[in-house]
């Protein structure tokens, strides 16, 4: 009987990892797709079916040579660093120090501030009253239309605050007898105790500003503050000449092969930079769902 | 009040002895932690300004909103814009569409993750199952946009995925987009593709916290590894489960626009179409304000009640509850 069950496991095991195998493939291989593809000479590119295991044709780096001339990508870059780096500092100041709040025991508001951001988790506005507090604040059409409204999220509240809770009390107590204020507690004795949860919250924050699209699509219309996505969305979705407006490339935008080559070196341009970083930060990331899901 | 005195009028509370002691508690907080009040300031103001104002603004829903005459200014019309959604031709639609998109998610979307957690788990090479969860978690990085530029790489016609259907079905390859028929199985596939990875962290949480001992028993008594996931393993996870199906449940009628406004074309309309994106194409596209916002206020009070719903069969099913 021994023998048999290990024989069992030894076929389950197989297939297992053979699955395993399978889905890494799957994730994975259209990752690669768009690889292979961004160094294939899109002539040969365009008439191919089916799947690809290595750049058709010639390869060649003509198509990152445009996109990186594509005066878009690059603005789209400079403000999407710029709305990342000044977002999460924002979001990070505002948050925790909300987490700081909620999770004081001796605050007489903190009953009334936990309602008023619970509330939101489940209830908001909708689009279009929010549309109209961004044009009735005359913030429509500028920076801070994109940093601001989602400056705080509810929830990365609540993951904070819990993290918060679990620190020792006593060192809140001691440092108020030593006459320390709220503001030095909060820079002094807290803010140094939650490194990891910071750090969670810069990821957290930092990729959800740098993925949104939405939001500046609908507050802002000069394409000077257009973030990578949006411009990203234009190459991608609508058709938009891949290689920017003013182009001296007439040429190569009438081409509607240059224009398909574009979309992938454009799609690998906007994407490496997170992937690269990604297995780095990994579990911080995970950690996060984690501290979360105490509370969930 | 339940303190007074049942006869009444015999014995008279004195509110100004108790009023002034409440209000000096707050007081004296505010004397004793004076920052903690001034820190409150910008987090009530933020709350206030792009929350609660916008909660407010939910009353031109039941306007008819003219920008020029403002809100003030504009027409009462209560309930008319709610009506005039109710008869319209795509309000069965709408409905449907955004039902079944996420039903659909839920329905083949909810199971991957926790399988995928139970068999990864089953992996005793901690390396391979280090770079498998690596590998899979990575689609969740991805930013929407460029998921759903993917997409369209993969449904073109000369796609690899367009092909595999064109040899499946018969038919000359097409674009998959394009198809009204297709649109809800690539939406949630590709959800599935994105998500499943991710997913599964929490389960994967629930697993690392399974007692040992309860696998020794099981083992001493017998137990192969399939019965031990049976009877070990998925009743020690099953908390986590059905809290996060329950989770699923709440959000039944809620399908985000973002996706769907990337992936959508007229075309599509028939089986893509959902309330949100709806709100967003009449409401803001088309300036129909309170149109628009009488239609998104439908969709978060069916949420809120599905929500609502969810927690109170959570607190009676599982103990575990949100609040």
């Amino acid at each position: 009987m021994v023998g048999k069950k290990s024989i069992h496991e030894i076929i389950f095991d197989l297939f297992n990892y053979l699955l395993m195998i399978l889905l890494m493939f799957v994730t994975v291989y259209p990752l690669l797709y768009v690889v292979f593809a961004s160094f294939s000479d899109p002539k040969v590119l365009m008439g191919t079916e089916g799947f690809i295991w290595k750049p058709l044709g010639n390869p060649t780096t003509r198509g990152y040579k445009l996109t990186f001339q594509n005066p878009n990508i690059l603005i789209g870059y400079r403000n999407t660093i710029f709305y990342v780096v000044v977002g999460v500092v924002l979001s990070l100041f505002l948050t925790s120090i909300g987490a700081y709040l909620v999770s004081r025991r001796n605050f007489k508001l903190k009953g009334f501030l936990m309602l008023m951001i619970t509330i939101t988790l489940f209830f908001g506005g909708g689009m279009i009253p929010m549309f109209m507090v961004i044009k009735q604040l005359k913030i429509y059409n500028t920076v801070w239309a994109v940093l601001l409204p989602g400056a705080i999220s509810s929830w990365n509240l609540i993951v904070m605050r819990t993290f918060f809770q679990g620190i020792p009390v006593g060192l809140e107590e001691a440092a108020l007898i030593d006459g320390a204020n709220d503001w030095q507690i909060f820079s002094k004795v807290i803010i140094p105790l939650s490194k990891p949860v910071l750090a969670v919250m810069v990821l957290y924050y930092g990729v959800g500003i740098w993925n949104s699209w939405f939001g500046p699509m609908i507050y802002l219309r000069n394409r000077e503050l257009f973030p990578l996505q949006l411009f990203l969305r234009e190459i991608l979705m609508q058709s938009a000449p891949a290689s920017g407006q003013k182009l001296t490339l007439s040429d190569m935008q009438t081409d509607s092969y240059y224009k398909e080559l574009l979309q992938y070196t454009t799609m690998v341009v906007s994407t490496v930079p997170i992937l690269c970083v990604y297995p780095f930060l990994q579990k911080y990331f995970v950690k996060g769902v984690m501290i979360g899901s105490i509370k969930g | 009040m339940s303190t007074t005195n049942p006869k009444g009028a015999a014995f008279k509370i004195d509110h100004s002895y108790h009023y002034p002691e409440k209000k000096n508690i707050l007081l004296t907080n505010i004397r004793q932690r004076p920052l903690l009040y001034f820190m409150a300031i910008p987090i009530i103001v933020y709350y206030v300004v792009f929350h609660y104002i916008p909660m407010l603004g939910i009353a031109i829903g039941f306007q008819n909103y003219l920008p020029a005459k403002g809100f003030l200014n504009s027409q009462w019309v209560g309930l008319d814009q709610f009506t005039r959604f109710f008869h319209s031709m795509n309000f069965e639609r709408l409905v449907r569409n955004t039902f079944l998109i996420s039903f659909y998610d839920l329905l083949f979307g909810f199971p991957v993750p926790v399988l995928f957690a139970l068999l990864l788990n089953e992996v005793k090479n901690t390396k391979f199952k280090k770079v498998t969860q690596t590998i899979t978690y990575m689609p969740h990085f991805i930013s929407l946009v460029v998921i759903c530029g993917l997409i369209y790489t993969f449904t073109k016609s000369n796609s690899p995925l367009a092909q595999l259907v064109a040899a499946f079905t018969g038919n000359k390859a097409e674009n998959l987009l394009s198809n009204a028929k297709y649109f809800r199985t690539i939406y949630v596939v590709s959800g599935i593709w994105q998500g499943f990875g991710w997913g599964s962290i929490i389960y994967f949480a629930a697993l690392s916290g399974v007692d040992p001992t309860l696998y020794e028993a099981s083992f001493l008594d017998g137990a192969g590894r399939f019965q031990q996931t049976i009877h070990v393993t998925l009743p020690s996870i099953a908390p986590t489960i059905i809290i996060m199906l329950i989770l699923r449940i709440g959000s039944l009628m809620s399908v985000g626009h973002e996706k769907i406004i990337l992936l959508y074309s007229p075309i599509t309309y028939k089986t893509s179409d959902v309330i949100a994106s709806y709100v967003y194409r009449s409401g803001l596209r088309e300036m129909n304000f309170s149109y628009g916002t009488a239609v998104g206020l439908f969709n978060s009070v069916i949420n809120l009640v599905l929500v609502l719903g969810a927690n109170w069969i959570s607190r009676r099913v599982t103990e575990t509850s949100l609040w």
